[in-house]
């Protein structure tokens, strides 16, 4: 058997575990023993990805297997993985694995929670491994059940208009998507008068012009609004802001690079001519998305909305990296995926720790954190640090990246582009250092935090899986930027290079 | 004219059969014990369907106004299905004190109309097709009346027998204009002898119009959602599932077998109804608080998507209206069935009633959850697979801007289709409804209906069935 399997197998034995569990402890044990072994197969899959790699395989796809399954209109259950694919099937499960011990403390409806969270989190392994663009499709639908309920039943705030939102907007972008994926697939002429849906097969031959220009947007749109791009970023900072803590790190770690990905894979890829057309308009707004984002993150008094604004201009940056069209940038903005998902991820875990002990996430009525609890205050710092790209940690080499190919384009509209993107890092640099100081440095505003608590043995497992990627990343990037290169090959040798 | 060719109709024949056995139990047993009536009717609804299904027939009887073919036999054996779950679902209301002493009446008339349905879709003529349609839509009047000491049961019963006298009425009409220009009523000459003049089309779009009363398309809905309203929940699911699909088996098929020259003209019809409908249907569903009526638009809006699979033509449409209908069935008749156990165990129908209903009742909350998830389009059940495979219908004959249009309806339904979600596991409530059992009939139909949801879509068998008889339209 094929262990691309194993990661959507896993998971669902465990959601049959918790559903037949009896006590609370019992459901979270289930959930992190599966979530373990699901990391593990991850970092097995990545090794076996590397060894093929290393036996001198050049296959586009590796690990593949094909099952038919409607052989009226030729879909398939087709699975396979490239470097690309690896590394964000590995983010995820570290993230998912974070996020079950984040979460250990639910109490409210636990086993629902749990089975919601590892049912979302099934979505998006199977949009990693999926070829066939509808199962692909079906599997990034599959995430929009669990995720309305996890955010409307475990969330804080404004939750049910937080997840409506969310979910009418999500959907909104994937009934764009439904349009791109059926002009894809009627309208790329297959070489033997068959259609499919198999994403290599339809790379093989071009769309028309005409019909890439019409498709396009629909495709880049769709995946743009689960990408947070301006101005479809409105569901993130309410949503991220009200999910529960595993959620938020669920959602804007892994879900939100789904947009990034769903852009380079299928729409970039499947019509290269119109994506080097039309890429001005969109560049517009993914360099706005990366300024507003990061002025709003200035201005929001609340942690997590900081760190929702933050992402949609992290997220901004990724897509921006992508338009670039040259290895160098599309390698930097994968690396941001991975790098941001990872950032982000614990960001919003210490988040929801610290909004544990201080039942606020109003940053003004918190101060001197670091002396009540320094674990979580280091952390807190570290994962700052890389957020604003400091060299060591895995933002900087991302960031780096991304502009060192976006300086590669000579005229005068990528110059200011990129220069305003550029520009962000220093607002970045504003709102985090301002955080980390009022938050974690200065005086104890409130008496009673005096009698807060250090970060238990849960919650340091949960954050530490995550710094330690974070920092890994950050030391020793090349493995991951030499993976992720070689894979970018035949996406990039279809698009115009520049 | 044999013996043969007779049972050439075992379907309707069988359900003849059926009506006169509960109505010999009727006569025969005494006034106050009629337990017998549900397992018989359900047995033998059970046992035609199951005949029909394994021993399908085919051929021509009655000089051609008669036909019988696998691909007919499939669409009978989706209304089988559904009649089925319908009457499982109704045991409780027709055990309730003041139904118990026409526990029958109801049996035998669903028989009747389900019979009437049969002919319309086997018919070979214009005449049958109309017989049909009048022995299947006169008997559900008087069940939507069934309640009659209810003042809404019996404004449902009189609001339904006057809007189909009308629409029957334009029907007929377009008929007469039809065969004026044809000189045939029999599907096969007019379809050779039709010629897209003004007179013809004129007809075509008559009969395009009396069918959609009988689906309930914009603007030809307005009875809709009063009748379900008022009819009792078994009825009002009767008529949204069974009633609404073999109107549309005979559309699509009349539409493909008889009208092909004019498909220029219809299909620009159907674009634009299909449009209205969905949107109209989406624009009311939203602000309806009554469960009943909160469906009835629900259906509206479904029917809208389904036109948009009869634009894709021929074998592929056909398999495709066919396999949304299927898994519309078990879907709808899934939420109804959620309904029904409510309303029967609490007699409460609106949706602020269901606040914090999964604290207490947390299967049925699931299932109905599962159920409107399913008539959003939301992975993996097997909505999605139903609307997917419509608009690859559609979209296969290149109507990229309708497809943008339903799409964006279907987002739109998703927001009121989590409205009872949110209601049943996100709101709070001081008295939720108590925790209550089921009969178990009522959850036999909803086993069904749920394997149904999850089942369907996944296994891809169904729907290569459903396209492999549809070959050759």
């Amino acid at each position: 058997m094929n262990i691309l399997n194993l990661l959507i197998l896993i998971p669902i034995l465990t959601v049959t575990g918790i559903a037949v569990s009896k006590s609370m402890d019992a459901v979270r044990k289930v959930a992190a023993i599966g979530m373990f072994l699901q990391l593990i197969t991850s970092i097995v899959i990545l090794f076996v990805y590397m060894g093929i790699r290393k036996s001198g395989v050049t296959d586009e796809m590796v690990l593949m297997s094909d099952y038919t399954w409607f052989t009226t209109i030729n879909i398939h259950y087709t699975i396979g993985i490239d470097g690309i694919s690896a590394a964000m099937i590995l983010l995820t499960s570290i993230v998912v694995f974070a996020g079950i011990f984040a979460s250990w403390e639910v109490s409210n409806l636990q086993k629902e929670f749990f089975i919601s969270l590892i049912l979302l989190a099934t979505g998006v392994f199977g949009f990693f491994i999926s070829i066939d663009l509808f199962t692909m499709f079906l599997y990034y639908e599959l995430a929009v059940i669990p995720m309305y309920l996890l955010i409307g039943i475990w969330g804080t705030g404004p939750k049910e208009y937080s997840a409506m939102k969310l979910t009418i907007m999500l959907m909104a972008g994937s009934a764009l998507l439904i349009v791109a994926l059926f002009g894809i697939y009627y309208l790329t002429g297959p070489a033997d008068g068959q259609h499919t849906f198999n994403l290599l097969e339809l790379a093989k031959n071009t769309m028309s012009l005409p019909a890439q220009r019409f498709f396009f947007p629909f495709a880049f749109l769709g995946f743009g609004v689960l990408g947070a791009l301006f101005p479809f970023h409105t569901w993130s900072p309410d949503g991220h802001a009200s999910a529960p803590t595993a959620v938020s790190m669920l959602h804007a770690g892994v879900l939100m690079k789904l947009g990034g990905y769903g852009i380079f894979r299928i729409a970039m890829y499947l019509m290269p001519q119109a994506a080097a057309e039309q890429a001005w308009i969109f560049i517009i707004l993914t360099s706005t998305s990366v300024i507003y984002g990061a002025f709003g993150a200035i201005w929001q008094k609340d942690l997590k909305y900081i760190n929702a604004y933050s992402s949609v201009s992290h997220c901004g940056l990724v897509i921006f990296g992508l338009l670039m069209m040259n290895k160098t940038a599309m390698d930097g903005a994968i690396l941001q995926m991975i790098s941001h998902g990872l950032m982000t991820a614990l960001f919003f875990a210490l988040i929801g720790m610290i909004y544990s002990r201080t039942h606020t996430r109003i940053i003004s009525e918190m101060g001197g954190l670091m002396k009540v609890m320094p674990f979580l205050g280091v952390v807190y710092l570290i994962a700052g640090l890389a957020s604003l790209g400091l060299p060591g940690l895995s933002g900087f080499v991302a960031e780096m990246s991304i502009f060192f190919g976006a300086f590669q384009h000579d005229d005068m509209f990528h110059r200011v582009a990129t220069i305003m993107a550029i520009s962000a890092i220093v607002v970045t640099a504003v709102y985090i250092l301002r955080v980390v100081g009022i938050l974690l440095l200065g005086p104890i505003k409130n008496e009673e935090y005096k009698l807060l608590t250090d970060a238990t043995w849960y919650e340091k497992i949960s954050t530490l899986s995550l710094l330690i990627a974070v920092a890994g990343i950050g030391i020793y990037p090349t493995w991951l930027y030499n993976m992720i290169y070689e894979s970018i090959g035949p996406i990039a040798a279809k698009l115009i290079v520049y | 004219m044999n013996f043969q060719d007779l049972l050439l109709m075992q379907h309707e024949l069988l359900l003849t059969l059926a009506a006169l056995v509960v109505l010999c139990v009727e006569i025969f047993s005494p006034e106050n014990n009629k337990r017998m009536v549900v397992p018989l009717a359900v047995f033998s609804m059970l046992l035609i369907a199951a005949v029909s299904f394994f021993f399908p027939t085919s051929g021509k009887a009655f000089g051609d106004m008669y036909q019988s073919d696998t691909l007919r036999g499939a669409m009978k054996s989706v209304l089988d299905i559904a009649t089925l779950i319908v009457f499982l679902q109704s045991y409780g209301w027709v055990n309730k004190e003041e139904n118990r002493n026409k526990i029958s009446e109801f049996f035998i008339i669903i028989f009747s109309s389900l019979i009437g349905m049969n002919f319309m879709i086997s018919s070979g003529d214009f005449l049958m097709l109309y017989l049909g349609l009048e022995l299947a839509t006169i008997p559900i009047a008087a069940l939507a009346a069934f309640d009659r000491y209810k003042m809404k049961s019996a404004e449902a019963g009189i609001k339904l027998i006057l809007s189909s006298a009308l629409s029957t009425a334009i029907l007929l009409y377009g008929l007469s204009m039809i065969y004026a220009t044809t000189g045939s009523i029999y599907f096969d000459e007019v379809r050779a002898a039709f010629k897209p003049d003004a007179l013809s089309v004129l007809g075509m779009i008559f009969f395009i119009t009396g069918m959609g009363f009988k689906m309930s398309l914009v603007p030809f809905h307005l009875w809709t959602a009063d009748v379900y309203e008022g009819s009792p929940i078994a009825v009002t699911s009767y008529l949204s599932v069974v009633s609404k699909g073999a109107a549309a088996f005979i559309f699509t098929f009349v539409l493909y077998t008889v009208f092909p020259i004019a498909s220029e003209i219809w299909l620009q019809v159907l674009v634009v109804l299909s449009i209205v409908t969905m949107t109209i249907g989406n624009l009311f569903a939203i602000r309806q608080g009554n469960m009943k009526r909160f469906l009835a638009f629900s259906s509206i809006a479904q029917a809208g998507f389904l036109l948009l699979g009869i634009l894709g033509q021929g074998q592929l449409g056909m398999g495709t209206v066919i396999f949304f209908l299927l898994v519309y069935v078990f879907t709808n008749l899934a939420a109804f069935s959620v309904v029904a156990a409510i309303s029967d165990a609490t007699g409460k129908e609106d949706m602020t009633d269901y606040n914090g209903l999964y604290k207490t009742n947390p299967n049925l909350s699931l299932m109905l959850m599962l159920a409107l998830f399913s008539l959003a389009g939301i992975p993996p059940v097997a909505g999605f697979f139903g609307k997917l495979f419509l608009f690859s219908a559609m979209a296969s004959k290149g109507y990229y801007i309708v497809l943008f249009i339903a799409v964006i309806n279907a987002t739109i339904s998703l927001y009121y289709y989590l409205l009872p979600v949110r209601a049943m596991f996100i709101n709070k409530s001081d008295n939720p409804i108590e925790h209550f059992k089921s009969n178990i009939y009522l959850k036999i139909g909803l086993g069904i209906s749920v394997v149904g949801i999850l089942l369907t879509g996944v296994f891809s068998i169904v729907y290569e069935y459903l396209i492999s008889v549809s070959a050759g339209l």
